[in-house]
Formats: C-alpha cells, structure tokens, sequence
C-alpha cells in the first residue's frame, strides 16, 4: 500500500497556543483512516493545514508524492483533495440540485467548457448521488431549508459530484439521526470502495470510527499520542485516558 | 411556452416603435437605455456575484474618453486638438466620424475590460464594503487624474464632432445604439447565468470559502465577470461621449454621485440578483427622476431620498423579489393540500 497523503513534522501555533506540534501521520491510499482525539487536540487545525486554509509553521506535507503545503486551497482541491466543513457549508440559496450542479469538477474542466450548460448526462449524475445519499426527495427544496443533518449529507454528496481522489470528512455523523448512522456509515464505505475515493475522517462517535476504519490515529493537546488498527487503539490505556482526563 | 417567444417580439417591436411614437423623448428614451445597460452591468458583480462595486463609473468615463481619443486621433493630433480647444481645426468627414463612432465603441468596450482585469487583480482582494470603497476609490483617483492630464484636455474636458446630418435623425441614431447595446446586453446575461458560469459566479456570492474549497477557479471568475461588465459599460459610455458631443471628466464622464449610485439605486429597487430586477428598476428610477424634476423642483433629491429609503425598509428584494415572494407564497399556499393528499397515501 502507498500513502496518498503523507504529513511529516507538521508544526503550527496560534499565538502562544500550540495547536498542532511534530505530527507525522500518513494516510494509505484507498483505505479509510480515522482521526480521532478530545476536544481541541488539533483534528481541525492539522486538516486545514493539509488543505492550504493555513500556513504551517514547519513541517512538510504531500499529496500524491507531491509538496502542497504552500499551496492555497483552490490549487490543493484541484489536484482532487476534499475537504468537508464541521460547520456544514453548503449554497443555501440554491435548490439541491443547483448545489450539486456547481460541484462539478472543475480540475477537469477547461475554462471555455464553463460557458456551457450543464446537459441531461450532469443533471442525471446529480440526481444520482442525491438519491444516494437519501435526499431524491427533497432535490427541488432551498438547500438551506434542509435540516442539519441533511445539510451534511447534501455536502458529502456534492464532495462526490467532484469526484475527488481524497476526501477529508470533519465529524460526519455530528447532527446526524442515530438511526441514519448506519446508512451513512454504509455510504462512506461505498463511496470508498465502489468510488475508490481514499477517507479521511475526524470523528467522535467511536462506535462509527471504530467500525469503518482500516488505521486511527489519535491526538491529545495537538500531538500524537497513538496510531495503529481500531483494536490496538481502543486497548490503548493512553487514549483511554486522554479521553477521560486521567494522568 | 409558446406565448414566450410572442411576447418578446412584442416587447423588442416596442422598443424599435419607441422613438418614432414619442420623438420628443428620443433623448429621455436613450437614456433610459444607458440606465438599464449600467443597472444590469451592476448587477453582474452586485448582485450575481456578491461583490458590490461603486467604481463601476470609471468604465463609463474611461470610455467616453478612449472613444473620444480613438475618433480625434485619426484625423488629428490628440495634443494639438484639446490646445485649440475648438479654435480652428473641428472639420471631420462622415467617414472619420462614423469610423471614429464604431471603432470608438469597440475600442472602449476592449479597453475597459481590460482596465477591469488590471483593477480587479487588486480589489478583488477586498471582501465585502472594502472593495466598495476601493473601487470607489479607484473611480474618484481616475477621475482627478484625467482631470489634471493636459493631453485630453484636463478639467476643460474634451469635445468630440457634432452628428453630420440632421439633429432628429442622430437622436434616433444613439437612441439605437443605446437600445442595440442593451439589447444584446441582456440577451447575452440571460444566456450566461444559465451556463456554469453564471452557476460558479451565484456558488462565490453565496458561499466564497465553499466555492474555493471546492476547487472553483474563483478568481478567474471574479475577473471575467467584471470584465464583461466593464466592457458593456465601456460601450455605454462611448456611445454617451458621441451623444453628448462635449464632456468634462468630474461632472460627466466620472460623476461617481450620480450615476456611479445611480445605477446601484435602480438595482436596489428592481431586486438584485435578477434578470429583470435591474430593468425595472431602471425604468422605475428613470421615470421617478423625471418626474420630480420636474413638477417638485427644489425637493427632488428628498423625494428620491424616501424612495430609497422605502425600498431599502419595506421592500428589500426589490420589486422584482417582492412580486417573487409574493408568488412562491400562493404556491405554497395551493400546494399544501397536495402535499397532505401524497402524506396520507404512505
């Protein structure tokens, strides 16, 4: 297995706040990887880092063998590295459809080409990965009057319509139905085994994480504190108490 | 559907009957044409794109002065003109005006599409009111300085040649050449936001940081869109130097007060962000205009003061988002019972 995202002595401070400090990590292409740590630890701060949202203070970090951290974000998205936001981001103004109209590709699409419009073939893609999803139904609807959950699951649907080579998924399941956990535990699957779209995913709910991950690495006031299969780390006496607060 | 295609005849046979019905207000009617065609440039950015310019006016006047350069330039020396200030050599062919005419249009349209890009690298890198106020400021600074550029005449202003033929036939002439452009103008919008374009320029307005995460190439966008713009603009204010025969920079070509937020008022109160918002809204504001200058001299500017502020309050989406509203309101209305029925079948 090769790496698709290899991230090597990452450091970076807000002030006097160390947010993310020596990280190493990699994620195997393909697999789904998990990032897991308490409140704070750094999980959002070292994905924004990998994604250009921020300078990194040292360190070096690649894509596909290739040196991105001075990259910005348009550059890094359009090599085929996704991310999805904590705080759901999605056009609310516009119906689901139109949101995953705009979605599409853009790294494949040469600037001439926007001046087209968007033919049965895109609109029935589109439907598609809704459907997919489990939002068929409330494709016509403004995407902001959808619930939060739903909101979440239309952004992991447009991240699909640009068909990504790595996607980073912030807290997936937050906000989401339990009931639905499952189905969309089944969807990350898909879309990383059918797709063949490498995961990337911060997560809290350990039942999900520990279910869908092939590696988990686990962060604790911005470093690393453990890496290894889902059952190594939930043995982890360390990661136990990094959750619970224990010394 | 098929009453569409009908109406729009019927609405293009008006405006062709329009300067031949009332020849009396050929003028009044081709600037209402120039409204529409800076209302719906402004809307490009403003309301399609969320970035909302008031420098737009520097196209205007930069094409009032690359036209008027264009068309002085090829039958004279620009330098010696505006020295003799209309002292002696004014003599121009019909061919070097009507060549001077076209060429300028087209000239000042390329030209301020260009400019935009050049400015727009820079501003474009401000968010929200800052690129207001430093477009707002790039149009006052050109201003003063072609006001202090000796070449095209400083402060004077610069005088272009007077329509060959009869006067009534070249109020007819620029009437068209308003309409023409506007015309095209909106014909060429209504295809571009349904294109992707017009879908990638709606994802940055409503969600910049989304769309570049997305991998949309935002800043390309951002340029191109002013620059179609600008080039239309730049049209406009061509056509306005030749209908105007003789402007000065401050008052005329780079008059930031009034028609600089003119143009932002008429898509204040048609609606933003749509297609017919700023065409309404132009021929609301125009006629407004026309009115209280006209019978409430000495109040014009109180009137056209509460009519922005009524707008503003009362009607934020502009006539165009009101009657919308409006609309999807007894849709929803009449649908609900639809809704119930397809609720009890499962």
């Amino acid at each position: 297995m090769t790496s698709i995202i290899q991230v090597n002595n990452v450091s970076k401070s807000f002030g006097g706040v160390v947010a993310n400090s020596d990280i190493s990590l990699s994620v195997e292409k393909g697999a789904i990887t998990g990032l897991i740590g308490p409140n704070g630890s750094g999980k959002t701060t070292l994905f924004n880092s990998i994604v250009g949202y921020h300078p990194i203070d040292s360190g070096t970090i690649q894509f596909e063998g290739r040196e991105i951290s001075k990259f910005p974000v348009q550059k890094i998205a359009r090599l085929g590295l996704l991310r999805t936001f904590q705080q759901t981001r999605i056009y609310g103004e516009m119906t689901g459809v139109e949101n995953m109209l705009i979605s599409l590709p853009h790294r494949k699409m040469r600037f001439a080409e926007a001046f087209g419009c968007n033919g049965a073939e895109e609109h029935e893609r589109a439907e598609r990965l809704l459907e997919f999803v489990g939002l068929y139904e409330k494709r016509f609807l403004r995407a902001g009057s959808l619930s939060f959950g739903q909101q979440k699951l239309l952004e992991f649907a447009m991240a699909l319509m640009n068909e990504p080579t790595g996607l980073l998924l912030d807290e997936p399941t937050a906000g989401i139905n339990p009931t639905l956990i499952n189905g969309l535990i089944d969807r990350l699957r898909r879309a990383n085994a059918d797709l063949g779209i490498t995961l990337f995913v911060i997560e809290h709910n350990m039942r999900v994480i520990m279910n869908m991950a092939d590696k988990i690495y686990c962060l604790a006031h911005g470093e690393l504190l453990a890496e290894g299969s889902p059952a190594e780390i939930q043995s982890d006496s360390r990661v136990i108490d990094a959750y619970l607060g224990a010394h | 559907m098929t009453r569409k295609p009908f109406s729009y005849l019927l609405l293009l046979a008006v405006i062709i009957a329009a300067p031949f019905v009332f020849p009396s207000f050929g003028t009044q009617l081709a600037t209402l044409w120039l409204m529409i065609i800076v209302a719906l440039t402004w809307d490009m950015t403003g309301g399609q794109m969320g970035y909302n310019s008031l420098g737009n006016i520097t196209f205007y006047g930069t094409g009032m002065y690359v036209a008027a350069v264009i068309t002085i330039g090829m039958a004279y020396d620009v330098g010696d003109y505006t020295n003799a200030a209309g002292g002696g050599i004014h003599a121009f062919t019909d061919l070097q005006y009507f060549s001077g005419l076209f060429l300028g249009m087209l000239g000042a349209g390329l030209f301020c599409a260009a400019v935009a890009v050049i400015v727009g690298y820079v501003t474009f890198g401000l968010r929200g009111p800052y690129f207001a106020i430093g477009t707002l400021g790039v149009a006052i600074a050109t201003g003063e300085l072609v006001s202090n550029w000796e070449w095209v005449g400083a402060g004077q202003g610069i005088a272009l040649p007077v329509y060959p033929g009869d006067l009534d036939t070249g109020k007819v002439l620029f009437y068209f050449l308003f309409a023409g452009t506007g015309v095209a103008l909106f014909v060429f919008l209504k295809w571009l936001y349904k294109t992707r374009f017009g879908a990638a320029v709606n994802a940055i307005r409503d969600d910049e940081e989304k769309a570049e995460a997305m991998g949309i190439h935002t800043l390309q966008y951002k340029l191109a869109t002013w620059a179609m713009s600008a080039f239309f603009v730049g049209i406009a204010g061509a056509i306005s130097a030749f209908q105007l025969i003789h402007f000065e920079p401050l008052e005329t070509a780079y008059q930031t007060i009034n028609l600089g937020i003119f143009m932002v008022v008429c898509v204040l109160l048609g609606g933003k962000g749509t297609l017919w918002g700023p065409v309404i809204g132009a021929i609301v504001f125009h006629v407004f205009k026309e009115v209280t200058w006209t019978y409430l001299l000495g109040w014009q500017w109180v009137a056209l003061g509460a009519l922005i502020v009524i707008t503003v309050v009362y009607f934020e989406g502009g006539v165009v988002g009101w009657i919308m509203s409006k609309r999807s309101e007894r849709l929803e209305a009449r649908e609900q019972p639809n809704d119930a029925a397809v609720g009890a079948e499962q």
